[in-house]
């Protein structure tokens, strides 16, 4: 039994290391499992609370036109929620439990939504930056070795790509515009531009989860690397539309070819982690309270199906 | 332009509502399938708003400005589709009762030839307005049929509702000349036919058609409840606040 097991580990090893697709039916090591579990549920999270801060400006949105395409990107985010938890599930949990340890605070989310979107400008700065964060740390998630979540971030990324776009769209209409909108733009990016950089991680030499999911095939970059190649996509997308970067230490470096930037506050990264970020209990209540409300509702669709099938 | 007006400002108010729905639904798929209907809803607002600003007698209107830039006492909608949203089956009992009268007065202005404009307009909202029709009845008997308890709150839900429903068929003479000119349904015959369709859902969800009493309007001619500048407040604050500014 112990050599079947270890036979099992040895082939599971070779075939990832073939950059070959894990499919649910697949034997895979517990750990393996448990991290995918984990880190896809996480995602699944981070997409149903990062509704919020958007959402709650559906209401206020300057124009017809932009209305729509924050209600489409908004409701893109509810879609890889869903099919998140989908590819969750095929790992033997339930959505069920993974919604409950979210509601209870046991699971965690991207601690970048827990911070409040205060103007218009905002969510030109989550798409542009946090939507653009999210792509650089999920475009190689395609790559990834688990078949069912490399499919869902295929299309995930596609609609990500998007709303970077209309993210910068935003900002950029602000940026042609009256010096209030300017004014609104750049306190946008100040706010927005050091969280966006939290968002890929620890820095490498800190990072938990890193090294065996590299071997595994679920990460295929660093955290610091990831956080490199965003630094320098930016910087020139800001200094086109006339935006200043809010980092004194920000500046060209020839020889590695990119930016150097300033220190993160780490204090403050894990003090959001830790739960006291301005939002965090805001975003948790009102999860729990969209799930209470609807519990009602969700008994009565259930009880419904249950007569329905009862009669067939 | 007073007709499309109403048709506009049905669709924009209801999708304002929807739109505070988001990330607060019961599930999941219902926060895909409110934001859905609100988008299709906006769209549909565009269309018939910029049609009706280019109507206008005194100046051409963007519907971005007919949206933002008129006072309550301007808006035309129904008072049925500015009430608060309150709990996701007083919600879906509006959306319901709207829906049904939406979809017959929909299809009614894509078959006209009076306009073509806004034939081809609701040509679109007929195959959107279906899709949000079906999903509205099918909560209705879901709630309906459930559970004591969803059934107690849904019959309620209608109940509260029903004094708003007299105004959509209470025809003014917009409606009347429209009628008369072709662009909108004769609102008796469109009664009659709502009234089996309410009535078909009403008994499959086993609820109660509530009696016909005093009726609410004044929405179509400018006078609304108190939920409509609140909501308009909030709306159109950023145009509001930053006058003649692109966004």
């Amino acid at each position: 039994m112990i050599e079947t097991q270890e036979h099992l580990r040895k082939e599971f090893d070779a075939y990832v290391a073939a950059d070959k697709k894990i499919e649910p039916k697949d034997w895979m090591p517990d750990a393996y499992r448990k991290t995918l579990i984990r880190q896809i549920s996480q995602h699944a999270h981070s997409e149903i609370v990062g509704m919020l801060p958007e959402g709650q400006w559906i209401t206020r949105a300057p124009s017809l036109q932009r209305k729509a395409i924050l209600l489409a990107k908004v409701q893109d985010e509810a879609g890889h929620g869903l099919y998140l938890y989908s590819a969750a599930e095929t790992l033997g949990v339930d959505r069920a439990d993974l919604v409950d340890d979210l509601l209870s605070g046991k699971a965690k989310y991207s601690s970048i939504f827990n911070y409040p979107s205060l103007t218009w400008a905002d969510i030109g700065a989550i798409g542009w930056l946090v939507d653009g964060a999210a792509i650089m740390n999920q475009v190689p998630l395609c790559r990834c070795s688990y078949g069912p979540y490399a499919r869902a971030m295929t299309r995930v990324c596609k609609e990500e790509s998007f709303h970077q776009r209309q993210g910068y769209s935003i900002m950029m209409q602000l940026m042609k515009g009256t010096d209030a909108q300017k004014e609104m733009a750049q306190d946008a990016l100040n706010r927005w531009w050091w969280p966006a950089l939290m968002m890929f991680g620890p820095s490498d030499s800190e990072s938990m989860h890193s090294s065996q999911n590299m071997k595994w095939n679920i990460k295929r970059f660093s955290n610091d690397e990831l956080r490199q190649r965003m630094v320098d996509m930016t910087v020139p997308q800001a200094e086109c539309i006339g935006l200043k970067m809010p980092d004194s230490d920000l500046k060209w470096n020839e020889d590695k070819g990119g930016h150097d930037f300033g220190e993160i506050d780490w204090t403050e990264f894990y003090d959001v982690i830790a739960g006291n970020g301005i939002c965090n209990k805001e975003r948790l209540e009102d999860r729990n309270k969209a799930h209470d409300d609807g519990e009602w509702v969700r008994d009565a669709a259930v009880a419904y199906s249950e007569k329905r099938n009862a009669n067939k | 332009m007073h007709a499309l007006l109403r048709l506009g400002d049905d669709a924009l108010v209801l999708a304002q509502r929807l739109g505070e729905w988001c990330g607060h639904a019961p599930a999941l798929e219902e926060d895909i399938a409110l934001t859905n209907i609100a988008l299709d809803l906006i769209g549909q607002t565009q269309s018939y708003l910029s049609l009706a600003g280019s109507l206008d007698p005194v100046a051409p209107k963007t519907d971005d400005e007919l949206a933002f830039l008129r006072s309550e006492n301007e808006f035309k909608n129904l008072l049925l589709v500015e009430q608060s949203n309150g709990h996701f089956g007083d919600t879906i009992a509006r959306q319901f009762l709207f829906d049904k009268y939406a979809l017959l007065r929909a299809e009614h202005i894509a078959q006209q030839t009076f306009d073509l404009d806004a034939a081809a307009i609701a040509a679109k909202a007929v195959k959107e307005i279906r899709y949000h029709a079906d999903h509205s009845s099918k909560w209705i008997i879901r709630l309906g049929d459930g559970t004591s308890e969803s059934h107690s709150r849904i019959q309620k839900s209608i109940n509260d509702l029903w004094e708003f429903t007299g105004e959509m068929f209470a025809a003014d003479e917009v409606d009347i000349a429209g009628s008369i000119a072709g662009l909108l349904p004769d609102l008796s015959a469109l009664k009659t036919q709502w009234d089996v369709e309410i009535d078909s859902v009403l008994a499959e969800a086993t609820l109660v058609r509530p009696k016909d009493g005093a009726m609410k309007t004044g929405g179509r001619t400018g006078i609304h409840t108190k939920e409509l500048g609140i909501m308009l407040a909030e709306m159109q604050i950023l145009p509001r606040t930053h006058p003649g500014a692109s966004w």
